[in-house]
């Protein structure tokens, strides 16, 4: 290179850093606001009302058997709340079954209060006076575990087997676009336009993430389960849609709730 | 009947901080339904908080008080124990009146 | 009828039903929430109409007028954390004006005395706009200004 073409060269350099640079900084102050904005959100969570309604619905006798969720094991004993979604998802002797959390409820209503598979999971996801019984139960739930570690086991086979369904379909790309969750969620740094995505392959990307779902989601106005996390991606995967309470939803479930063990569970979350 | 709100008085010094969080859908009449219908604006329009007789705050409200409201404020007075009520009335007339004591 | 509340009645001199009952402490406060509803001032669709339907006019800046805690950019417009603090003395109320909504007021407050000048609330907004925090203190009316970017997050909000 001759000595005028390196002059302009090093200029170019010197004008590409100097622009690389000035964006770096529009994008942490942008980076800053929007976290600014999760803080303020923090103050009222709406799925407080959700917990309350699901208190209430866990107490009250319902269904055609008229029992209550008092008589629901999640797996620490009928009834017992406290702690019991950190252990989640776990092998259910009596519906000799992998459940997730949303799945264990569904179950409860059917063998214990009597519905039909049907009506149990008629509303899974609420739509505004569309209510759904389901997500303020699990509201109800998962804030009974607030502040205790995540402790999924695999000790059993029938774990280690969905823990492993559940990497395999991480992985697995399909669909009209090719995506595997790992096409987002594979790799450190990624984003789409201002929403991060956590790395769910790593301890601490899977940690951060799991433990703030279920969220009351600003932009839906609803309280929305990590079933309807999974299958909002599938969604945006242009997938075949996630069936509710499917081996496919607890598998992934399983996958990634193992993956963060140790980390305190912080939800129900907020979130935009 | 609507949905109870949760309500959260503590008082520090001389002064009470109440926060509220409401149940409400606060629809603002622009959304059209998957038939393309409009969907009617039901939206909370006034809301009066009071502490032993007193009117601590009043507030007029339109649809772009986001859903499931949340309001914070503060006044000098009550005292642990005490209560504060908080009423809401909708563009459909319907009310809810909820009571918390002061922390 | 209870007797307190006959009592209450009968002082007549030119009150209100309702500031009598509310005088004999009988008020109930599903009562007291049935106050108007100031519809003209919520169907206005500039900032200057709407200052004008609640009694105003020519708001003057201040800088006694706070937002706080309300960030820049709002990751949605369906839920936007606004909380505004008033140094202006005797402010009666406080609303917020958010100018390229639909419908520019969303929300006021009246402030009695002996309760803070500061409101935090959660207001829609349909796109990136103005917010204003207008104030009535002594009769006359101050105002303060925040452009709020609005934008949709990740994949389809």
């Amino acid at each position: 290179m001759t000595a005028p073409m390196m002059r302009v060269a090093a200029a170019i350099a010197a004008v590409g850093a100097v622009v690389t640079f000035g964006a770096a900084l529009a994008q942490d102050r942008t980076a800053d606001e929007i976290a600014k904005y999760r803080e303020a959100l923090q103050d009222g969570n709406p799925a407080e009302l959700y917990e309350a309604r699901g208190e209430e619905m866990w107490k009250a006798p319902r269904g055609p058997n008229k029992v209550a969720f008092t008589a629901c094991d999640l797996g620490q004993g009928p009834g017992v709340v406290k702690g019991a979604y950190v252990q989640l998802p776990r092998y259910f002797p009596d519906a000799n079954r992998v459940q997730d959390l949303e799945s264990r409820l569904v179950w409860c209503m059917v063998h214990q209060q009597g519905y039909t598979e049907a009506e149990a999971t008629k509303q899974p996801f609420g739509n505004g006076s569309k209510r759904s019984d389901l997500e303020a139960l699990v509201a109800y739930v998962v804030g009974q575990s607030r502040g205790m570690p995540m402790n999924v086991s695999l000790d059993r086979p029938q774990m280690k087997d969905m823990y492993a369904l559940g990497e395999k379909m991480f992985f697995f790309r399909g669909g009209t676009h090719d995506f595997a969750c790992s096409t987002c969620h594979g790799d450190d740094g990624k984003r789409i336009r201002l929403q991060d995505l956590p790395n769910l392959t790593t301890r601490h990307g899977a940690q951060k993430a799991y433990t703030t779902w279920p969220a009351y989601r600003v932009s839906q106005g609803e309280l929305r389960t990590f079933e309807w996390r999974l299958n909002d991606c599938f969604r945006q995967q242009r997938f075949p849609e996630l069936a509710y309470d499917s081996d496919a939803a607890i598998a992934l479930t399983t996958y990634l709730a193992y993956n963060a063990n140790g980390a305190a569970y912080d939800g129900p979350g907020i979130k935009r | 009947m609507p949905d109870p709100m949760k309500i959260r008085a503590n008082h520090s010094g001389d002064t009470t901080e109440v926060k509220v969080l409401m149940n409400h859908e606060m629809e603002t009449g622009q959304r059209k339904d998957s038939q393309g219908k409009v969907i009617p604006a039901w939206f909370i329009q006034t809301v009066t908080a009071t502490c032993n007789g007193k009117t601590v705050l009043s507030a007029q409200w339109g649809p772009a008080v986001a859903k499931n409201p949340f309001l914070s404020f503060k006044f000098k007075g009550g005292a642990k124990g005490d209560k504060v009520q908080i009423a809401w009335v909708d563009n459909r007339g319907e009310k809810r009146m909820d009571e918390a004591t002061i922390a | 009828m209870d007797p307190a509340r006959r009592q209450a009645l009968r002082t007549g001199s030119g009150m209100t039903l309702l500031a009598l009952v509310a005088a004999a402490g009988w008020l109930r406060p599903e009562e007291a929430a049935a106050q108007a509803w100031n519809k003209s001032a919520f169907d206005t669709k500039s900032v200057d109409d709407t200052v004008k339907a609640l009694g105003g006019s020519a708001p003057a800046q201040s800088k006694d007028i706070t937002f706080v805690a309300t960030p820049d950019i709002a990751e949605n417009g369906a839920v936007v954390p606004v909380s505004i603090v008033s140094n202006v003395p005797n402010t009666q109320a406080i609303a917020i004006l958010i100018e390229k909504n639909p419908n520019t007021l969303a929300a006021v407050f009246d402030i009695p005395a002996g309760t803070d000048p500061a409101i935090s609330t959660r207001v829609k907004m349909a796109q990136t706009s103005n917010v204003y925090a207008l104030v009535k203190a002594d009769g006359k009316f101050h105002v303060a200004a925040k452009e709020i970017k609005v934008t949709l997050g990740g994949c389809g909000g």
